[in-house]
C-alpha cells in the first residue's frame, strides 16, 4: 500500500482539491463480496425501504463520492451537499434500480455522474425514460450472479492495468466530464458486460409484451 | 420492438455520457437511448466501468453529522418520474411541457413544431404525411434525425422508429415518408437548413426551419 503511486496531475489537484486526505488515491480492498452486499442491500431499499439498508451504503458510498467529486474540483463544502443529493436520488429512485442491468456502484456512479453533468451545464442534459417497474417479474438470479461476476472481473482486469492507465481512466470518469476524452484501455471486459445488460434489457421488453401487446 | 438499425454515432454517444452535447442532440440521444436497447447497454456498460472505478476509490472522510441529514431528508417527498406516450418518449414528453404537439403547417401537409432553438442548435418535431418528401435540403453542421413513428427513406436507407439518421455538411438528402401512418421524427442541428427550392428558402426565416 506504501508503494502505491501518486495520480498523475496530482500537483494540480492539490491546487484545487486541499480536502482530499493524503494517501495512495486507490486503496486494496476486498471487492468480491463487496458487489454482492451492496446489490442486496439496495434491493432492500427499493423493495423494503429498508433504513439500515441504505446507512450502510451512505457509509461505503457517501466518502467515495465526496472524493470523486472533489477529484472532479469540487470544494469541500459542495462536495459534501451533492453527495447528499446523489445519496438521496438513491433512496428515491431506488425502484428503477435493476441488478440484472447494474451492479450497486454502477448504479449510484451513473446518479452522481449525471448531477455533476448537471451542475456543470446551462440546461441539464436530458436523460432516457426509466425502464418500467414490473412487479410480476420475478427476478433471474443466474443473470444477476453473472453480471456481479462480469463486474468483479472488470475489478480484477482494473487492478492489473498500469498505473497511469488506471490514471487515464479515472481522470476520464471521474475529472472534467465535458473536457475528457474518454479513451478504452484495450483488454477490459466492457464487451461482456454489454452484452450481459442486454439481456437484461430483452427480458424486461419481453415482459412488457406479455403483460402490454 | 422492431429491429433498431440505424443508431447514435459512437463519437455521439460519447460526447452525451460526457455531457457535453448540446440541448438539442442530447434530446434526440435521451430519445433513442430509451427505444434502442443496444446503444442503452452501451451506456449503461461505461456505468459499469464508472462504479467498479468508485469502489476502489479512497474516501474522502465526511462532516460530521451527514448521516443524520441524510436520515433527516429520507421523508420528503419523492420527485415523479417523468413518463412518455406510444410516440413519444419521455425525454421527448418533457420537450412538449406534456402536451400533445402544436403543429404549424409548412404546406404540401407537412407539420412541425419547433421544441428548442437557440445559437447551439434547434430541435423540432416533423410530420410527414406518407409518400410526402421533405424538401432536399444540405446541412451547414450535423443533423440528427430519430423516426418516432412510420417510417422515411432516402439515399442512406429506410428509416423506422427508433432508427436515428445522421448527416454531415454537404450532405444533401431528400426523405420520403414511407407507406402507412405518417411519419413523425425529432430532428437536431446545429445550424439553420439550407434548402435548395426557392420558395422553401424564403419561408425559412418565417418557419425558422
Amino acid at each position: 500500500m506504501e508503494t502505491a503511486i501518486a495520480p498523475a496531475g496530482s500537483v494540480h489537484k492539490i491546487e484545487t482539491a486541499p480536502a482530499l486526505p493524503a494517501g495512495p488515491e486507490r486503496v486494496e480492498q476486498p471487492v468480491r463480496d463487496d458487489i454482492a452486499e451492496q446489490t442486496r442491500d439496495l434491493i432492500a431499499v427499493r423493495d423494503q425501504r429498508d433504513r439500515a439498508a441504505f446507512g450502510r451504503l451512505f457509509d461505503y458510498f457517501g466518502p467515495r463520492l465526496k472524493y470523486m467529486l472533489i477529484r472532479g474540483g469540487m470544494r469541500d463544502g459542495s462536495a459534501e451537499d451533492v453527495v447528499q443529493e446523489v445519496m438521496l436520488s438513491v433512496w428515491h429512485k431506488a425502484a428503477q434500480f435493476d441488478p440484472h442491468r447494474a451492479d450497486a456502484a454502477a448504479w449510484i456512479y451513473g446518479i452522481a455522474r449525471n448531477r455533476r453533468i448537471d451542475m456543470m451545464r446551462r440546461r441539464p442534459l436530458a436523460q432516457p425514460e426509466a425502464m418500467p417497474e414490473l412487479d410480476s417479474l420475478e427476478p433471474d438470479a443466474m443473470q444477476i450472479l453473472a453480471l456481479q461476476e462480469e463486474a468483479r472481473h472488470l475489478s480484477e482486469a482494473l487492478s492489473r492495468l498500469a498505473p497511469e492507465q488506471a490514471e487515464a481512466l479515472r481522470a476520464a470518469y471521474f475529472d472534467d466530464i465535458p473536457h475528457s476524452r474518454i479513451s478504452e484501455v484495450t483488454g477490459l471486459p466492457l464487451g461482456t458486460i454489454k452484452s450481459r445488460i442486454r439481456l437484461g434489457l430483452d427480458r424486461l421488453r419481453h415482459e412488457l409484451r406479455r403483460i402490454a401487446p | 420492438m422492431s429491429q433498431i438499425r440505424h443508431h447514435i454515432p459512437d463519437d455521439v454517444l460519447e460526447a452525451y455520457h460526457a455531457g457535453s452535447l448540446p440541448h438539442a442532440f442530447g434530446v434526440v440521444v435521451a430519445a433513442h437511448l430509451s427505444l434502442c436497447d443496444a446503444c442503452r447497454a452501451w451506456a449503461e456498460s461505461r456505468d459499469m466501468m464508472g462504479g467498479a472505478l468508485l469502489r476502489e476509490l479512497a474516501g474522502a472522510a465526511l462532516h460530521e453529522g451527514a448521516r443524520a441529514r441524510i436520515l433527516a431528508a429520507m421523508d420528503g417527498p419523492v420527485p415523479a418520474v417523468p413518463r412518455g406516450s406510444a410516440v413519444f418518449p419521455a425525454p421527448v414528453m418533457a420537450c412538449l411541457g406534456g402536451q400533445p404537439p402544436r403543429w404549424r403547417m409548412l404546406g404540401g401537409g407537412i407539420r412541425q413544431q419547433i421544441l428548442a432553438a437557440d445559437a447551439e442548435g434547434s430541435l423540432r418535431l416533423l410530420y410527414i404525411p406518407p409518400g410526402k418528401a421533405v424538401p432536399e435540403h444540405g446541412h451547414g453542421g450535423l443533423e440528427l434525425t430519430l423516426v418516432l413513428q412510420g417510417s422515411f427513406s432516402d439515399n442512406a436507407g429506410a428509416f423506422h422508429r427508433g432508427d436515428v439518421e445522421t448527416a454531415h455538411d454537404a450532405i444533401d438528402h431528400q426523405p420520403v415518408a414511407g407507406p402507412g401512418m405518417p411519419c413523425i421524427c425529432l430532428a437536431a442541428t446545429d445550424a439553420p437548413l439550407r434548402f435548395h427550392a426557392f420558395l422553401p428558402r424564403l419561408l425559412q426565416p418565417l418557419f425558422r426551419i
